[in-house]
């Protein structure tokens, strides 16, 4: 789950790293209140969950209460990336001497967390590390031991950090690190992190993502959730404990198992069809969740044929479509649909089906098949 | 001849008591598999299943009372980092988390933990391990699987049951089949099973189930390429999945142009394994070698 730049940054500070005074607003009468408050000049910044707000026009410099107030009434009006701005952070203008790039995420072949440094801040970092990747210093973090002081002077050295800084820049870190652990980030990240005309040391920009494993033990940061960045059946899914992605096919899915779901996906793909969905219903077929996943399913208007796989294993599979038949009871689908389930009992779960005019299968490809064909119109 | 768990594996279930772990206990048990403990806290001294198998308060006295040498862990996701931590501590060898939604960096303090200890973790989110006719630690049925030749291992559950089955309806077994979870970061590796499958005398041949996220894969091709004897069938899930969504399982996401099917597959296909178009496939690729 990705946070907002001002709640990342607010999560920085109360870690101890030094952030710019500021608030976030909702309205431009807001924003220019704020700006009155901070006095001198201020940036108003689009909080969207994209990158390249700046490019895209939002994130603009205002010199005065006035102009912050113009500037956030545009920025407010605005979409970035097909998101709406709801909020706008207005932050006090920092005098930049310096950028720096410093960021914390999960190395997945490491095992480890890993702390990232580089002189070159303000840019995207993907960018540094395809062109100049000898300009990122990395050190990864036992997870037992934590960071330790050395490691953020090796982090300081590596990216020539003027010696007066090391102290402020060393705190920062540990700021950091602390961030990303108590509040199980897979990524906190601070760019630029700046050091100003005055030679202070400054986060003006923050990103984080929480695990979302983790937000039982955060209520807090789930409330945080921003719902605009994913599809509303994205979310009504969630709430069912059902995994759903959209995609831009015509086949909705529904399957049982990520790795089946995937990999039912690509069949449909490999025997000329596409895809509307992932979806993964999980453990135990019950009439509820797969009534919920037909309702989320057919409410995408491309839909023109259902694919239902479900490996069931333990599961009896008469049971299986007697939970189908439920929830078809309830949902009234007016497109093809194709079943096939294996498990203990599958023939007489197929039977249920047929009798029920669905179309079944045995073997996946066979289910792909047809249900590619029903998706063209060739089949009913 | 197997790897891992045999018919003489001694196994303890962690969250014997709960919904999942008594259902998945009888199940294992039904199958042949010797369980000879069940922890859960509080309920010390209760015996479940017709009276035939002990709970226990804690893993250390289970292993002391009973010599377990296996545990199998169905507690929730809160809880089942402790529980790792708990069977490493009692001495238990080989630790097989089904558990699913654990916190990541739980994930790295327990891989940091488990390499200073020397138990072995395969999990978490996995089905866990068959060794048909013989042992099942975990949730894999019973029931689509006969005893053969074929090393299986696999990040994914039910995709792996289809494999299983599929092979089955050709009349192939398996030595092992080992679901090393969906998570990304995980105890054993590909890598970890290849080489076990490599040395057991019985596996003649393996198959590897993959999907996107991770260099996991591109790491067991570099294996199959510079010391793998025996032939290696495998598949990767995920050539439809746009880049940046996790699809379901934690570690099944494409990041920063990284972890494709398409670079999986192109990896393993240069390393001499066959990669099969979809499931069934494996089982006749595997018939005709």
């Amino acid at each position: 789950m990705k946070l907002h730049e001002y709640q990342s940054k607010q999560i920085f500070a109360k870690y101890g790293v030094p952030i710019p005074k500021g608030r976030v607003a909702a309205t431009a009468a807001e924003a220019r209140q704020i700006a009155e408050e901070l006095g001198g000049r201020v940036v108003v910044k689009a909080q969207v969950l994209v990158g390249g707000r700046g490019k895209a026009g939002g994130i603009k410099l205002a010199k005065t209460p006035e102009e912050a107030e113009e500037r956030a009434t545009e920025i407010l009006a605005m979409k970035l990336k097909g998101l709406p701005v709801r909020k706008v952070l207005i932050d006090e203008a920092a005098n930049i001497a310096k950028e720096i790039y410093l960021g914390i995420t999960n190395d997945r072949a490491a095992r480890k967390p890993v702390m990232m440094a580089s002189a070159e801040g303000g840019v995207e970092i993907e960018e540094v590390a395809r062109t100049m990747p000898e300009k990122i210093i990395k050190i990864h973090i036992d997870p037992l031991l934590g960071l330790r002081g050395y490691q953020t002077r090796d982090l300081a050295l590596g990216i020539d950090l003027p010696k007066e800084h090391w102290k402020a820049f060393s705190k920062v870190c540990f700021g950091l690190w602390e961030a990303y652990q108590k509040s199980d980030a897979t990524l906190a990240e601070i760019n630029p992190l700046v050091i100003t005309d005055e030679g202070e040391i400054l986060a003006v920009d923050g990103k984080m993502i929480i695990d979302d494993n983790a937000l039982f033990r955060h209520p807090d940061l789930a409330e945080m959730r921003d719902l605009d960045v994913e599809a509303p059946e994205e979310t009504e899914a969630r709430k069912y404990g059902l995994s759903y992605i959209k995609l831009d096919g015509n086949i909705g899915c529904m399957v049982n198992g990520a790795g089946l779901a995937m990999t039912t996906m690509d069949v449909i793909k490999l025997y000329g069809g596409e895809p509307a969905n992932f979806l993964d219903i999980g453990g135990g077929a019950n009439a509820e969740k797969v009534a919920a996943a037909f309702r989320i399913i057919l409410s995408e208007p491309n839909v023109k044929a259902v694919l239902i796989n479900i490996f069931g294993g333990i599961t009896r599979g008469d049971e299986v479509a007697r939970g189908i038949l439920a929830a078809m009871e309830e949902v009234k689908p007016q497109v093809p649909m194709v079943a096939r389930i294996v498990g203990t009992n599958a023939e007489e779960g197929r039977r249920l089906l047929a009798n029920a005019n669905m179309i079944t299968a045995e073997t996946l490809v066979e289910a792909a098949q047809k249900a590619v064909a029903a998706a063209k119109g060739g089949a009913q | 001849m197997s790897i891992l768990v045999n018919k003489d594996t001694r196994v303890v279930v962690q969250g014997i008591t709960g919904r999942e772990g008594m259902f998945h206990t009888t199940q294992m048990v039904a199958y042949g598999t010797n369980v000879v403990a069940g922890v859960t806290p509080g309920k010390g001294g209760q015996w479940v299943l017709d009276d035939k198998i002990p709970v226990f308060d804690t893993v250390k006295k289970a292993v002391e009372t009973t010599g377990a040498n296996t545990s199998v862990i169905f507690v929730p996701a809160r809880f089942a980092a402790d529980a790792i931590f708990e069977a490493a501590d009692a001495g238990v060898e080989l630790i097989v988390c089904i558990t699913e939604g654990i916190p990541v960096q739980d994930m790295m303090r327990v891989r940091a933990y488990l390499d200073q200890k020397g138990s072995r973790l395969v999990g978490p989110n996995c089905p866990g391990l068959l060794t048909p006719g013989e042992a099942k630690v975990g949730i894999i049925p019973g029931n689509i699987a006969i005893p053969g030749n074929v090393g299986v291992v696999s990040r994914s559950g039910t995709l792996t049951y289809e494999v299983l089955y599929a092979m089955k309806l050709l009349g192939i077994g398996a030595t092992t089949t080992v679901g090393i979870g969906g998570d990304p970061i995980n105890g054993t590796s590909f890598l970890d099973a290849l080489k076990m499958f490599e040395e057991d005398p019985q596996t003649e041949k393996v198959v590897l189930i993959g999907e996107i996220g991770g260099t996991d894969e591109q790491k067991a091709a570099q294996y199959i390429a510079d010391h793998m004897t025996k032939p290696v069938v495998g598949f990767i899930a995920g050539q439809t999945a746009p880049p940046g969504k996790r699809m379901g399982h934690a570690g099944a996401i494409v990041e920063g142009g990284e972890g494709t099917a398409a670079e999986k597959i192109e990896a393993l296909e240069k390393a001499g394994v066959k990669v099969a178009k979809h499931p069934e496939e494996i089982a006749h690729i595997l018939k005709d070698l």
